[in-house]
């Protein structure tokens, strides 16, 4: 078929950042679908805690401390996720490197915390259903966390070689730290869910 | 590769042009396609762009048109062990009391068939044909997520292979394709089979919700210049609602098999009511995803159907916002019908109300859709050619399986007719007629398209009145016999019934029915080698998959098109408008803005790479092996770990830094 010329793209840039760029669609189209994942579970563990009139089928109640200073933590670390976010958008790569190690170690933080949670939960998950829950519901958000710190560590690693000199590593960096934030978030309603529903219910 | 190498190989000067902002390495700039003539233009995107030479390259390829064609190839490969698994059910009940397969090898005929139909052949073929035609479609070089999309092609093939694997060695699920617990729990499905279902699904859902993202981005940032919504054609439409139908449905049925398979294999009791779980549960979850299911399968065909009337019917679509909205409406309401098939658990009066008026409701948009595509047929001088036959075809039976359908949501006559064969009809109506037909069209449509080939034409109506008879002879009298009460999944049933006949006349069909695949195959394998060469735009339709070369090349487009219209190629018959300025030593294509697709970016796509494969063999040893021990996720983590790291560490293409 015959053409004709009739735009010229030359003096366009060769990266942006946020919703201006593929990736960040892709890592809010991930999040929609674990997101629902994770509504699923949780809706789940509603429906069996409003079927059976006796909840928490008569389990000790978890304790709640791991888990709030995984809570704590996980709140602060938001604060420098978003120095690092205006950091990357300036595409200064010093900054930016100091902010990835910090934020290795703000993931690596919850995770030691998270190992004390397990046994928190004062059951087992092969007690009965609400254990079972429990357990699902926190190695459901255990593997998140890990996933998303290995991502980060190694991308971390990255911006110490020199590949990390890259308009496309600054956009990687802010679609870090965007997931970072889904992270945490999805933690809050898992955090209640666990160790303030058994209290009411 | 180091960039040194691509740098001599494809000899450019190194220019160097000072960095926008900050600390971003200067840009290497390259030979742009402004000004190049044809020739020259075409031999350095066919370098820029193609899939390396070798067993390794093609292995590494992430063309969204070489994926696509593995993907069809596949599924269809799927469809013809689903319906020789169809066929040989058949000829066991085409008579009373036949001994030739038993219960057991019965049960796991009738799951795989299920399974295999599902999903290893409804859901990939819709979305393969997706990954094929949108790109193109909308105007681009490449899918969006080039290496996710490679990758989640041999996650399905790993997961078609397990399962039929299973099978060979009398390991198939044996539970229903829906693998209700207690039947699959752990009390009364000992063995590895129920397990096996559990993650052929894990490994069909990773593939299906990666290309859902995939798509979902590709539509809605790598438009042509100009592709402002209203530009978008139906077809696309299409597959954009439904790949967020997949992402939101699809993660349920990941939920219920994971939560299935810890309940077998760790001692949890999520649906164990003894222990404070519950059966239903799984019911809910399942059917939250297995409702929409149907819709994910039956839109894309919709979406065919909108693609071929207007080329026959030589006119724009009738109703065009009308038909964007009721995809758009049947994506939602699709999630709102879920309990319509657990009528027989008892649920309580209200409840079931609802979702009997809700599942009425969904009949409202469709119809809308029926009544665009009469409409646009009815006041032109359609061309009757084999994809348009398909077409009707589609009518005449989905309207029976609506029609079916709306009698079932009736709480009372469900529960008379459940798990009969009137059901076994009512759902091969709808998911035969609503997806298989389209995809029939669609494939004398497109396959010119795709290989460069003309279909015969004569053979393709003898496919056609073969198929419609066949199948009609198959699946119509299953209403009787199911009215008559006779139960689906049973291996034989006795004489005295007097059910003897019809199951022999239906038998009949169903053979015929495949024989008419047979007929489709030799069909397209004798026109791929001889069929008369087809040209670019053979139907003269108006989309942008016609603008190019048939087969298309690698780069899809050698200049981006500008989109002035929605059938662009009828608005500009004399020049189509294009865009320069991209560079051809990288792969570069347009980004552009999500609602008026203004251009933004010349964005860099991924080269070809082997990781992908080895991260999906990563991910496929894991799920294997994770029916045996739950260890299987801490040893595999490294392994998955590695091949993700080789998957995005950058190799210093161009394509990798900038
Ligand atoms: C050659 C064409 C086909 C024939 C002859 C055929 C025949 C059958 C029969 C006889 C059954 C009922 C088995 C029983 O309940 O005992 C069945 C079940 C089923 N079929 Fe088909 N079928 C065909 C194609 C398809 C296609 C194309 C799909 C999907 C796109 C499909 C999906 C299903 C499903 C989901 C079931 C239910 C399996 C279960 O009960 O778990 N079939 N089919
Ligand atoms: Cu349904």
């Amino acid at each position: 078929m015959n053409q004709r010329p009739a735009m010229d793209l030359s003096g366009l840039p060769t990266f942006g950042h946020g919703p201006r760029s593929p990736t960040w669609w892709g890592t809010l189209g991930f999040m929609a679908l674990e997101g629902t994942g994770f509504a699923l579970a949780a809706g789940a563990y509603l429906y069996l805690a409003t079927l059976w009139p006796n909840w928490r089928l008569s389990a000790p109640q978890p304790n709640h401390w791991p888990g709030t200073i995984v809570t704590l933590l996980l709140i602060a670390s938001l604060v420098p996720n978003h120095i690092l976010n205006g950091y990357a958008k300036q595409c200064a790569i010093g900054p930016v490197r100091i902010g990835m190690v910090v934020m290795s170690l703000l993931g690596i933080a919850p995770l030691v915390v998270r190992w004390f949670e397990f046994p928190a939960l004062n059951i087992y998950w092969d007690t009965n259903a609400y254990g079972s829950m429990l357990w699902v519901l926190l190695g459901l958000h255990t593997t998140h966390l890990i996933t998303d710190v290995g991502d980060t560590i190694v991308l971390t690693v990255l911006m110490f070689t020199h590949h990390g000199y890259s308009g496309r590593r600054f956009g990687d960096v802010g679609d870090n730290v965007f997931y970072w934030d889904f992270v945490v978030l999805t933690w809050i309603p898992i955090y209640l869910l666990i160790y303030w529903l058994p209290r009411w219910g | 590769m180091s960039s040194a190498d691509i740098t001599s190989e494809r000899d450019l000067p190194p220019e160097s042009e000072a960095s926008a902002k900050g600390d971003v390495a200067p840009e290497r700039d390259g030979p742009r396609d402004t000004g190049l003539d044809d020739a020259s233009l075409h031999r350095w995107l066919a370098r820029t762009w193609r899939t390396p030479p070798g067993i390794i390259g093609a292995l590494s390829s992430v063309d969204h048109k070489v994926i696509a064609r593995r993907y069809l190839i596949t599924a269809f490969l799927f469809l013809c062990l689903g319906g020789l698994n169809a066929v040989v059910m058949r000829i066991q009940l085409s008579g009373p009391r036949r001994g030739l397969i038993g219960p057991d090898l019965y049960n796991q005929l009738f799951t795989m068939h299920g399974v295999t139909m599902m999903f290893l052949f409804a859901v990939p073929i819709v979305q393969a044909t997706g990954i094929y035609l949108v790109p193109l479609m909308v105007g681009t070089r490449n899918i969006a997520f080039p290496r996710l999309n490679a990758f989640s092609y041999w996650v399905y093939v790993s997961g078609g292979l397990f399962a039929w694997v299973s099978f060979a060695l009398s390991m198939a699920p044996d539970v229903g394709w829906f693998a209700y617990v207690p039947l699959s729990g752990p009390e009364y499905a000992p063995g590895k089979r129920a397990d096996v279902w559990a993650q052929m699904i894990t490994y069909t859902e990773v593939s299906s919700l990666a290309v859902a993202v995939a798509t979902i981005v590709t539509v809605f940032k790598h438009r042509a210049p100009g592709m402002s919504l209203d530009k978008i054609p139906l077809y696309v439409w299409a597959l954009l609602v439904t790949s967020f139908v997949v992402v939101f449905a699809m993660p349920a049925v990941m939920v219920t098999s994971t939560f299935l398979i810890l309940d077998r294999l760790v001692g949890t009791h999520i649906f164990n009511p003894a222990e404070g779980g519950d059966a239903l549960l799984f019911q809910h979850l399942f059917w939250f995803f297995g409702h929409p299911e149907v819709y994910i399968i039956f839109l894309p065909a919709t979406g065919m159907v909108s693609a071929i009337i207007p080329a026959f019917a030589r006119r724009p679509m009738f109703g065009h916002l009308g038909l964007v909205l009721s995809l758009i409406a049947v994506g939602f309401l699709s999630f709102g019908l879920w309990v319509h098939h657990m009528f027989a658990t008892g649920l309580p009066k209200l409840g079931a109300s609802f979702f009997t008026a809700s599942s009425m409701m969904i009949a409202i948009p469709n119809g809308v859709q029926i009544f665009c595509w009469l409409a646009t047929l009815w006041d032109s001088r359609p061309v009757i050619r084999t994809p348009l036959l398909f077409v009707f075809g589609f009518f005449f039976i989905f309207v029976i399986g609506g029609l079916t359908g709306v009698m079932l949501a009736s709480v009372p006559l469900d529960l008379q007719v459940h798990d009969t064969y009137f059901v076994v009809a009512h759902f091969h109506y709808v998911l035969i007629g609503g997806s298989v037909f389209p995809l029939l069209g669609a494939a004398y449509f497109w396959f010119p398209k795709i290989t460069g080939r003309m279909m015969s034409e004569r053979l393709g109506r003898w496919h056609f009145w073969l198929a419609m008879v066949g199948f009609n002879a198959a699946f119509f009298p299953m209403h009787i016999v199911g009215l008559w009460g006779m139960p689906r999944r049973v291996y034989t049933y006795p004489a005295e019934l007097g059910w003897g006949n019809i199951n022999f006349f239906i038998s009949a069909g169903a053979v015929l029915f495949f024989l008419s695949f047979v007929l489709f195959a030799f069909n397209l394998v004798h026109s791929a080698l001889r069929g008369a060469p087809a040209g670019d735009n053979l139907w003269d339709a108006g989309t942008l998959e016609w603008a190019t070369s048939s087969p298309p090349p690698s780069y899809n487009f050698a200049r981006i098109p500008i989109v002035t219209n929605v059938e662009p190629l009828w608005a500009e018959r004399e020049a189509l408008p294009v865009a320069t300025g991209l560079r051809v030593d990288v792969r570069e294509l347009v980004v552009s803005t999500v609602a008026e697709a203004h251009p933004d970016i010349r964005e860099k796509s991924a080269t070809p790479s082997i990781w992908p494969l080895l991260a999906a063999i990563a991910v496929g040893g894991t799920f294997l092996y994770s029916i045996f021990t739950p260890w299987a996720i801490v040893w595999g983590a490294a392994p998955i770990a590695i091949t993700l790291i080789g998957w995005f560490w950058p190799k210093g293409d161009p394509e990798d830094e900038e």
